[in-house]
């Protein structure tokens, strides 16, 4: 695949390929493509060649709302809620399209996250980034994605933060939701992937089992620090 | 006694007039800014519209308020509110929308809404004429003299049957926008894209349908306002027009963005207004024996003239924007 903003490419030629129910882990220097990736199978930027499919059928270049309907869930880095609504406002507009789901999916979100239940009428803006993160990752299970697409999720996290996501991830993950994220804590987050991606330059350096790049000597080397 | 009298007419009641017109009027702007990120100069000639709309209403059929004891307009009110709201979303698909397909600055959607409005304007003089006209047509403006149980209390206290919708009216609005914005679905939907657009449509909120039901909101609040303003005083193409400024000037004292600052903004720019040209001579004279001969009451003691009325929202727009620009709420900085 090759992509980018606007006819310019930051992607040239990705290849990546995760079955469903598999946690798949995108590393990389900066620069590399890595959130560049993410948008692009999300429909925020142009796919200039190449395809991607979604259980066999292509979606590229479909709109956001559309691939939320075909499954598929985004938390970005950055912006990730909605300050000003409660944490339950914003748990509710994951389910915008689904409002029949919204209080079986509440009780399934609490229970992944139970921080969550006693700040439900909080605006989300005047909460910690650890929890911030939770409720952008509750606001995209609301819709009962089948693959959930997570932009560096514990970016800006403190160490104790940082675990629980990646445990929350597993958790997710046994709940039969396939995951695919971007991450600058490679080592961590390759231990828990199915599959590993090792991004430079917005091309595959390295592609194997996370516990394979991990024992990989010359990814260690280049991109592991060591 | 009698100088509070007064004061309650002049100052409570005229401030709570203007501040409610003000109000909805801001609450329009304050609406559209949130969602679609421009100020829209046309809405005081919406309100016009919308007024405008009751007019013909009530001139084609005059008698119907009387059957069920309101005024005609009254009557005509929703009717005109439907066809206001309508207008919004066409002038929307017409001029706004294809700006925004381009991906303009705000500036340049600014620069159309300041086009709509002379077009507007002129649209309704054509047909409307350039005079003034009163939206009673064949019902009578009641005016209420409460006289106070007191003893020397002369001067009633004076309300206008106008007045008295509009108060109700207002606090309808108000409490049915609260109840849409912060229990309905597509209310919440509205606050979410205000508060993050790209991840309202990561959400799979459409943002077209959340664009179409603020100006259906905006319209149908604009005709209320315009409605009740001309018939406060009588219908004029340009009457709402005038009051562009003090309804921004609200709308950025609330905080832009924030409906509930734009409330609290239009009451505090129609008090300022009313208590500005207020005589407080009145308030004084009780204490004339009791001051120092020395100091003589000059008969008109108000700060400004009623004539230079606009000045003050003026004034406090410039202040609010030095001092604190995010508005008394905190809004987003224009």
């Amino acid at each position: 695949m090759h992509g980018g903003y606007g006819s310019m490419n930051i992607l040239n030629g990705v290849n990546m390929t995760l079955y469903a129910d598999e946690v798949g882990v995108i590393v990389g220097p900066n620069g590399a493509g890595k959130s560049t990736m993410l948008k692009a199978v999300f429909g925020l930027l142009n796919v200039n060649q190449g395809e991607i499919l979604l259980n066999g059928q292509p979606i590229h270049n479909l709109p956001p709302n559309q691939l939320v309907e075909r499954g598929m869930g985004f938390v970005p880095q950055e912006k990730n809620v909605f300050p000003s609504l409660t944490v339950k406002e914003n748990l509710e507009m994951g389910a915008y399209l689904k409002p029949q789901n919204v209080k079986r999916m509440l009780a399934q979100v609490y229970d992944f996250f139970p921080p969550l239940v006693e700040k439900r009428h909080q605006p989300a803006g005047e909460l910690s980034g650890g929890q911030r993160q939770m409720v952008a990752m509750g606001r995209a299970l609301m819709a009962e994605p089948t693959l959930l697409l997570l932009d560096e999720p514990t970016a800006g996290l403190s160490p104790l933060y940082m675990n629980e996501i990646f445990d929350r991830v597993k958790k997710i993950n046994a709940a039969g939701v396939g995951i695919l994220m971007v991450e600058q804590n490679a080592k961590q987050a390759l231990a828990i992937a199915d599959k590993g991606f090792v991004l430079a330059a917005g091309q595959n350096r390295f592609t194997d089992t996370g516990a394979a790049l991990l024992a990989d000597p010359d990814v260690a080397k280049s991109f592991l620090g060591g | 006694m009698n100088e509070l009298v007064f004061f309650i007419n002049n100052v409570v009641i005229a401030g709570s007039v203007t501040g409610s017109i003000y109000a909805i009027g801001a609450i329009g702007v304050t609406l559209i800014f949130s969602i679609m990120r421009f100020a829209h100069f046309a809405h005081a000639d919406i309100m016009t519209f919308g007024a405008f709309m009751v007019l013909l209403l009530t001139t084609a059929f005059p008698a119907v308020g009387a059957s069920i004891g309101v005024p005609t307009a009254l009557v005509m009110l929703p009717l005109a509110m439907l066809l206001t709201a309508a207008l919004a979303v066409g002038i929307d698909k017409a001029f706004y929308k294809p700006l925004r397909a381009h991906g303009v600055k705000p500036i340049v959607m600014v620069i159309g809404s300041l086009g709509v409005t002379l077009m507007l304007q002129g649209l309704i003089r054509l047909f409307s004429g350039t005079g003034g006209q009163s939206l009673y047509v064949d019902d009578r403006k009641e005016i209420f003299r409460i006289a106070l149980p007191f003893e020397g209390v002369r001067a009633p206290i004076v309300i206008t049957e106008p007045q008295i919708y509009l108060f109700v009216i207002t606090l309808v609005a108000v409490v049915a926008l609260h109840l849409f914005l912060n229990r309905s679905r597509l209310g919440k939907a509205m606050r979410a894209m205000s508060d993050n657009p790209e991840l309202a449509q990561a959400s799979g909120i459409n943002t077209n349908t959340i664009v179409a039901v603020t100006w259906v909101i905006a319209g149908a609040l604009a005709a209320i306002a315009g409605t009740l303003l001309s018939l406060d005083v009588t219908f004029k193409p340009d009457l709402s027009f005038f009051l562009l400024l003090p309804i921004f000037a609200a709308a950025i004292v609330g905080g832009v963005g924030h409906p509930y600052g734009a409330i609290a903004g239009g009451f505090v720019v129609g008090f300022a207004e009313t208590l500005a040209v207020f005589n407080w001579n009145v308030l004084l004279r009780p204490f004339r024996d009791s001051l120092p001969t020395w100091l003589e009451l000059p008969s008109n003691l108000a700060f400004v003239g009623t004539e230079y009325k606009i000045v003050v929202p003026f004034f406090i727009l410039v202040a609010i924007l030095v001092w604190r620009p995010t508005g008394l709420f905190k809004g987003k900085v224009i």
